[in-house]
Formats: C-alpha cells, structure tokens, sequence
C-alpha cells in the first residue's frame, strides 16, 4: 500500500515539475502588466488595415509590443512611451488621439451636440407651453 | 450560357425597376389610376428577374463554373458545398447582387401588403422603391457584374473563398445585416411618398411602424452574429472594434431606433410629424453611407472590400441623387408642416423627444470619430486614428445618460403626467438599485464605472418591473388576465428594454472582469488563469477539406475537475497560402473560457493566449431579446387592419 | 429664418459629399512618415562588409537614399535589379539589412550584385523602428542637409522613380 502511494506521490511531484508555465512576457509588477496590456490596446499597429498592437501578428506588431514591454521595465512613464512611438510613426499611431486645436471638435463636438440637444427640448417644450397657455 | 441569362435577366429588371420609378408616379400626377395600377406587377416582376440571377449566379457557384470571373475568385472545387453557396456573398459584386436580391424582396414584401394602403399612396410608395432599386441595379450592372467570365482560358480551379470568411457566421450575417439596412428602404420610401403626395399627418408613421420594427430586428441580430462571430472568429477575443465598418452598420442602427421611437410619437399624437420624416431619411442615408464607406476604399478597416475609386464615384453620385434629392424635398415640404397638438415637460412626448435627441446625439457620435480622420485628411493636416478608447470616453456616458431616461419614459402618459406617479416610485428604484449595484462591486472589488453602470442597470429593471406590475394589478380583474390584455407592443417595448439592460450587464462585467494570459506551453504543461486550470494535453495534426491543421487539446480544471475539452486549430489554406487561428471556447451562461494559438515557439512549446470572460455570452443574449422586442412590436394587432377599417 | 433651417440637413450633406469626393482614389493605405523634415536619427550601426562601425556623421552628403532591404522579403527580390540599374546610374544608396543574417546577406550580394554605397547591419530593427519603418522595403530620400525629405513604402520601380527622384536635392 505504502509502496503505492510513494509512486502516486512521485508522479504528482513530476507533473507538479512540468506546471512551470512561462507567461511569455514577464512584468516585476502587476502594475506594470496592466499598463502594458492597456498600452498595447490603445497603439495602432503601422502596417495593418486597422488594428492595436495587442491584436496584430504583424512582424512590427510583434517588435513594438516587446519595445513597449522593454520601456515599462525600464521604468518609462506611459506619456514617453507614447511620445516615442509618435516622433517614430506619427500620430497615426494612437487611437486616442491627442487634444490640440484640430480635434477640438472631435472630442467636444459631442457634448457641444449634447448642449444644442436640449437647449432644443427646452425651447420646444416651452413653445409648447405657450401653445397650452392659449389653447386653454 | 446560363451566366449571360443572368445577365439579361438583371438587364431586364432594371427596365422594370425603371417603368416602377417612372409610371405610378405618372399616374398619380396625371390622376391615371391605371397606371397606378401598374405598380404592383412591376414590382412582382422586377423582383422575379432578380431572383433568377440569384438563383443563376448560385447555380454557378455549386457547379464549380470557374468561366464566371467572380466564381473563379471566390470559390473552388474543394470548398464544402455550404461555403461554396455562401461564398456568393463573399466579395463585392455578389454581396451586392444580395443587396439588390434583398431590396427587391422587401419591395414585393411592401406590394403584398399594398391593399392596407390608400389607394393612391401605395404605388407612390413602390415608386420610391423603385427609383432605389435603379440606383442600386444600375450600380450592379454598371461597375460591378458578378457575371463577367472568363472565357477563352477557363483556369482549371478557383482561388478560393476568403478562409476568414469561410466560417458558419458567414453564411448567417451578411444576409440578416442587409436585411436591416436594405429594410430601411421601405420607413425611407414611406416618408418621401408622404413628402410627394403632400400626406404628412400621422397615417404614413402608422403604416411604416411595423415595417421599421421588423428592419431594425434584423439590424439588431445582423449587428449581434456580427459581434459574436468576431468574437470567436479573430482569435483575440473582442467583440466590438469601433472599426468604421461596424460603425457603418451601428449609425443606422443607432438612428433606426431613434425612429422606431419617434413613429410612435408621430402616429400616436401628431406630434414631430417633420422630424419624423428628416429621421427616415437620415436612417436610410447611414445605411447608404456605410455601403460607400465599406465598397469606396476612402477607409481602412479589417472588414472592406478590395478599393475600386470608379464604384465609390457612383455610390457618392446614388448618395447625391437618393439622400440630397429626398433632402431637397423635405427642406421645400416640412417647412409647411406645423404641429397642433400640445403636450407637457412630463408627457410622454417630452420623454420620447428626450430620447431622440440623445439617440440623435449618440449617432452624430459615431458619424464624427467614423469620418474625423477622413475630413483631418481631406484638410491636408495629416494622418489621425480614432480607436475605441475615444469611442469608450465619448459615447458611454452619453449612452448611459440615455438609458437613466429610458426606464422612466414608459412610466409616464400622453400629454401630461402627475409628478407624484413619477416621484414614489422614482426614488424608491433609485435606492435600491444604488444599494444593489453598490453590494455587487463591494463583493466583486468594481470600480466606479462599473458601479455606476450595474446602479443603471438595476434603475432599468426595477422601474420596467414596477410599470408592468402597475399595470397588471390595476384595475379588477386579476393580474394573469390583465397580463395577456396588455398590447404586444407594449411587451415588445418591454422586452427590447431589458435586452439593453442584459447587454449593458454583458459589456460591464466582461471589461472589469475578463482575464488574459499570453503563455508559453509545451503538451503536459499546466497554467491557471483566474481559477481555472489549463492543461495542455497535446498537440495533433488533422487534415480537413481544403486546409491542414495543427490541433491542441487542453483541459480546463476547476477545484480539480474537469470542467471543458478545448480544441484551438492554427488551420493553413494551401490554395490562398494562408495561415489562420481557429480559436477554441467554452461557452457558458457566467463565463468563457475562451484558448486560441500563437505563434510555434522553439522545440514543442507554443504560444497560447487564453483567457476567461465573464458574462460575456449576455452581450448577444441581450441583442437576441432586442431583436425579439422588434419583431413583437411589429406584430402588434393594430397593424393588420386595412387602411380605412 | 424657418425655412432656412429645413435647408440645414441639406446643407451639411453636401459639405460631407465634396469631403467624400475629395478623398475619393486617394491610396488611405498611404501614410506619411513622422520624419519627414527631420535629421536622420543618431546610429551605431557595424557595417556588413568590413564590420566597421559607423555613425550617422559617417553618412554621405550629396543627396542619397536609405533602403531598408532583408533577404527574407519577398518584395526586396523583386525590387533588387531597379537597385542595381539606380547604383549604375550614379544614385547613391545607403542599405540597411534589416532584421536579418549575417550569411545570408552576404550570399544574396554575391549572388545579384551590390547596389549599395554601405550596408549597415540592423539585425533586431532598432535603427529601423527610429526610422519609423513598417517592413521591408522601404526607402527614404535625404537631401544635402542630412532631412529626411520623402519616404517610400513598398517597391521602387521605373514607374514611381521619377516622383522619387523629384525629391533628391
């Protein structure tokens, strides 16, 4: 019986050896893991039709994402991350793209139409009101 | 022999489809009730020929007939006979001939139904119909024929279908999404007739309600197959890209429930009659536009077809004739259009028009981040990418500002309602959706957002629940009886909302609660991805019809059981030289586990992406209850009576 | 005032149809370089014939060309002859060996000829990704001052050369 349970134990330890799975990148921190992965999802890949750096199989993909990789463990802050890749590949690169003058209205044209929405719906309830006030 | 039938026969139907746009409109200038007459086997047999092509250009898919050009670059003799019908869809000139297949339908659909129609409005209706159906058969006819051949060198096989595309969503989404778009068509057709014969009081929103239900169901599930089969087909394990093509199919889905929103208005009260009509226009131009979007090359997305500049000049030319013509009309019509009828800051009126407005604002949304590098570029000042994060940033709160309306809106009545009806029961789902959603992310350790969002999503379900069991416990009958009286419009209505609500549920659970690991795994090895237990069992290689494969199997364990088998496939297409990812999944009511291949590393260790989603299935769950929403709105009794009855 | 505002939705379609129109046969693929109107970033690269290590202050100063080349790039076979009749003309070229190996590159050279000034080696595409480079080939033209003045994605052939050659001043 002995006999059989050290051979269990032995086959357990050597399938407990061959759980070592290696991630394929390592992070000193989890942290750093999370800003990667979101780094990774907000740059384009150059090369390809439309798609992140996170999705792509591209060769370029695959470079930038390890140069992204390599910069976070060298302890770059996410901004130099991104203003690298922008003097390299322009500002194509992000999906975010940066608030300046020329995206004014992209990334407030919305709230803008958000305002000339219900400036509407006041003015149109309230001519309604009117309208009310002399039907009664 | 039988292609140049085809041909002819697609020839034929654009005289007819001609003689549709033309003679009814004749008739109802010259008050000829004979030629009105003529509408309806017009359509009968424009539809028809277009049907035969169809049919024809199938027909030469399944017999393997390389001499068609089109079936030479798409097809091949080793392709499973499914792909090989929908391989018909599969490029631009027969996803196109599908288009016009599809528009025809709904044009024989709406001359079936002609009778609940006033006499002199329902061939002017088919008239509109038919001016699309020449814009779209002469685009076919014009620059893209799917039946040129090849002739004398016939090549001895295909290049074969897309192997992207060579997948069962293929066969299913295309058809239901054209369905969606093209059916927009008819709510268009409704309002230019109103424009045309002057008619714009509230008959032509009754008669386009269903019709613009029934289109937007199909939108819904079009758009949903589309999420779920890129989900499981592109092997990272999104479902939504913001990429301008699922924008392209989202604008009109956006403003076509905006529609469906303010036809009920319109129809039940009169009121926005002149908005209603601008909205079917608008509908019906983002489905045009997204057709020039995907079919122009003037945008870079995974999804488009092969960029051809002589077939973007024609569809802008259709956009110029279709949209600016119907523009032209409304802005000479409408303008004489003015409301009677008044309503109050809490009617229903002033909600739905509420709900307009952000709906309106959320579909100028997308339209901005969709073409904003298109216009940056046209402006000279560069190259920008608009992604998903300015989408997430940009249209999540505006959307979820809707949804906070959206539970209250149903709560309140025509005209007027008591602020107190609102007040009881307003704050008390309030409450306790707060409560509830903040126990949900103090257990789960959420953030903010995702608070914020379950606090909605909970405010959603209490206040629908609590309208529906007001109105079934009112009044003396008991509550089964009162249950069934209930229109199925309003449990269409009911339905689609919570539909929302599942899918908001879907997106915020899986994006605060979705695990990734990218791994380096040789068969034997094991990794544990959020509790569960991934072993890599081995690693086979198979052979199917048109491809080889190299097949992994892994085992998930959970506490020490097996839970799932999953086999992921890195499939290479020997015809096209192409190498692609089968990922494989466990699908479950909480969670996916969801293993797809990398890259082969060095000796047998693999790369592995895998990752377990939360919830995820309730994205596409909550668009099926959508679309179920439509279709039972749509068959809501009202609708079969005949017009004058 | 009304009935100007029915006009609006006209108004705002035909602006975005010239957007269209405008943007219409353009390539979208077609994307800028970043360093265009910039100096040629710093480098140490070991040149692949005589494993010197050069700078950029080693590169020429009469206007020249970078090509960035590998012999795993299908589109780099296809391009090399135009190399060879460009070099024979008196173009001078910079290579880069982008991402690749040693022997091979050398092979592939002995084999169909040397169109280049210099080949410098940038074997884990450092060089290539602070030039902004997407694959291979790809060239950049500088002009006498050391900018980088245009950037050229794919093959260079007889048919866009001379646009190409419109920038070498």
């Amino acid at each position: 019986m002995m006999l059989i349970r050290n051979v269990f134990l032995s086959i357990a330890m050597l399938l407990s050896l061959s759980v070592i799975a290696q991630e394929q990148m390592t992070f000193s921190s989890e942290l750093n893991k999370t800003r990667y992965q979101s780094l990774v999802e907000e740059l384009r890949c150059p090369k390809c039709q439309n798609q992140n750096l996170a999705d792509s199989g591209s060769g370029i993909a695959v470079d930038l994402r390890e140069l992204v990789h390599q910069m976070i463990e060298q302890g770059k802050t996410d901004q130099e991350i991104v203003d690298y890749m922008v003097a390299r590949y322009g500002s194509f690169v992000l999906y975010r793209p940066q608030h300046s003058t020329a995206t004014f209205l992209l990334w407030y044209g919305p709230f803008i139409l958000l305002g000339i929405g219900l400036l509407a719906f006041i003015s149109v309830v309230r001519m309604n009101r009117k309208r009310r006030g002399r039907d009664l | 022999m039988f292609p140049e039938i085809g041909q002819f026969s697609l020839i034929l139907s654009l005289f007819f489809a001609l003689s549709l746009a033309l003679v009814p409109l004749i008739g109802y200038w010259k008050g000829n009730r004979l030629l009105l007459e003529t509408a309806r086997p017009l359509t009968f047999i424009m539809s028809a020929l277009v049907l035969v092509s169809f049919v024809i250009l199938s027909l030469s898919f399944l017999t393997d007939d390389f001499s068609v050009l089109y079936v030479a670059q798409n097809s091949n003799s080793q392709l499973p006979v499914w792909y090989k019908f929908s391989a018909l869809w599969g490029g631009h000139e027969g996803s196109l001939l599908l288009w016009v297949l599809i528009l025809s339908g709904w044009c024989s659909a709406v001359a079936l139904k002609i009778r609940t129609l006033p006499e002199d409005i329902g061939p002017v209706v088919l008239a509109v119909l038919g001016v699309v159906c020449v814009g779209f058969l002469s685009f076919l006819l014009f620059t893209s024929s799917p039946f040129a051949r090849l002739l004398p060198d016939v090549p001895a096989d295909g290049g074969d279908l897309n192997p992207l595309l060579q997948d069962f969503g293929l066969i299913v989404h295309p058809p239901v999404l054209y369905m969606g778009y093209v059916g927009f068509s008819v709510a268009f057709a409704f309002a230019v007739a109103a424009l045309i014969t002057g008619n714009l009081n509230a008959s032509w929103a009754r008669w386009a309600r269903p019709w613009t239900a029934v289109s937007w169901a199909f939108l819904t599930l079009g758009i949903t197959l589309g999420s779920w089969w890129a989900y499981y087909e592109l092997g990272w394990g999104g479902w939504w890209f913001w990429d301008p093509v699922e924008n392209a199919s989202f604008m009109p889905w956006l403003a076509g429930t905006a529609l469906l929103h303010s036809l009920a208005v319109t129809e039940k009260r009169g009121v926005f009659k002149s908005w209603t009509v601008l909205l079917a226009i608008f509908t019906f131009s983002l489905s045009l536009l997204g057709a020039f979007l995907v079919r122009s090359g003037v945008l870079t997305s995974v999804h488009s077809f092969a960029a051809d500049p002589t077939r973007g000049i024609f569809i802008l030319a259709l956009l110029l004739v279709l949209v600016g013509g119907s523009l032209l009309l409304y802005a000479i019509r409408a303008a004489e259009v003015r409301s009677t009828v008044s309503f109050g800051v809490t009617g229903r009126e002033a909600w739905l028009l509420l709900n307009n407005i952000l709906l309106t604002v959320l579909t100028l949304t997308v339209l901005l981040g969709t073409l904003y590098p298109l216009i940056f570029d046209a402006l000279g000042l560069g190259k920008i990418s608009v992604g998903a994060p300015y989408f997430n940033s940009v249209f999540a709160p505006i959307a979820l500002l809707l949804m906070v309306f959206m539970a209250v809106g149903p709560l309140s009545k025509w005209h007027h309602t008591k602020f107190r009806v609102f007040f009881k029961v307003c704050s008390i789902s309030a409450f306790i959706a707060t409560l509830s959603a903040g126990l949900v992310v103090y257990c789960y350790e959420f953030d903010f957002i995702a608070w914020l969002s379950l606090a909605v999503a909970f405010w959603v379900v209490f206040l629908s629940f609590s309208d529906w069991f007001g109105k079934v416990s009112a009044g003396t009958k008991g509550i089964i009886p009162r249950a069934r009286q209930l229109p199925r419009n309003y449990y269409g209505m009911l339905l689609a909302h919570l539909g929302l609500v599942v899918t908001l549920v879907g997106i915020v659970l899986v994006s605060v609660n979705s695990h990734e690991s990218m791994l380096r795994l040789s068969p034997g090895d094991r990794a544990t991805v959020a509790g569960y237990e991934f072993q890599f069992d081995q690693m086979e290689q198979v052979k199917g019809p048109n491809y080889v494969a190299s097949k992994g199997q892994f085992t998930a364990y959970k506490a020490g059981k097996a839970v799932a088998v999953l086999h992921p496939e890195k499939r290479f297409f020997s015809t096209r030289q192409q190498v692609m990812t089968e990922a494989a999944l466990d699908a479950g009511f909480t969670r996916d586990l969801y293993v797809s291949l990398g890259e082969r590393l060095e000796g047998s260790a693999w790369g592995v992406r895998i990752y377990v989603k939360s919830f995820v299935r309730w994205i596409w769950l909550g668009g099926l209850m959508m679309m179920a929403g439509g279709l039972l709105a749509a068959l809501d009794k009202r609708y079969r009576k005949r017009a004058g009855v | 005032m009304r009935k100007l505002l029915f006009f609006m939705p006209l108004a705002v379609f035909l602006i975005l149809g010239v957007v269209f129109y405008l943007q219409l046969g353009k390539d979208a693929q077609y994307m800028p370089s970043a360093l265009v109107g910039k100096k040629v970033p710093e480098f140490t690269l070991v040149s692949l014939q005589d494993d010197q290590v050069y700078t950029h202050k080693d590169l020429p100063d009469t206007p020249y060309l970078i090509n960035f080349w590998g012999t795993w790039c299908p589109a780099c076979h296809v391009e090399h002859p135009f190399l060879m009749e460009l070099a024979n003309s008196g173009v001078p070229i910079v290579g880069i060996d982008y991402k690749d190996q040693k022997d091979l590159a050398v092979q592939w050279l002995e084999q169909k000829g040397n169109p280049y000034q210099v080949i410098l080696m940038d074997e884990i595409g450092n060089f290539g990704v602070d030039m902004g480079v997407t694959g291979a080939p790809e060239t950049f033209v500088v002009d006498r001052s050391g900018v980088v003045v245009y950037r050229h994605q794919g093959v260079i052939n007889a048919e866009n050369w001379p646009e190409i050659k419109g920038y070498m001043k």
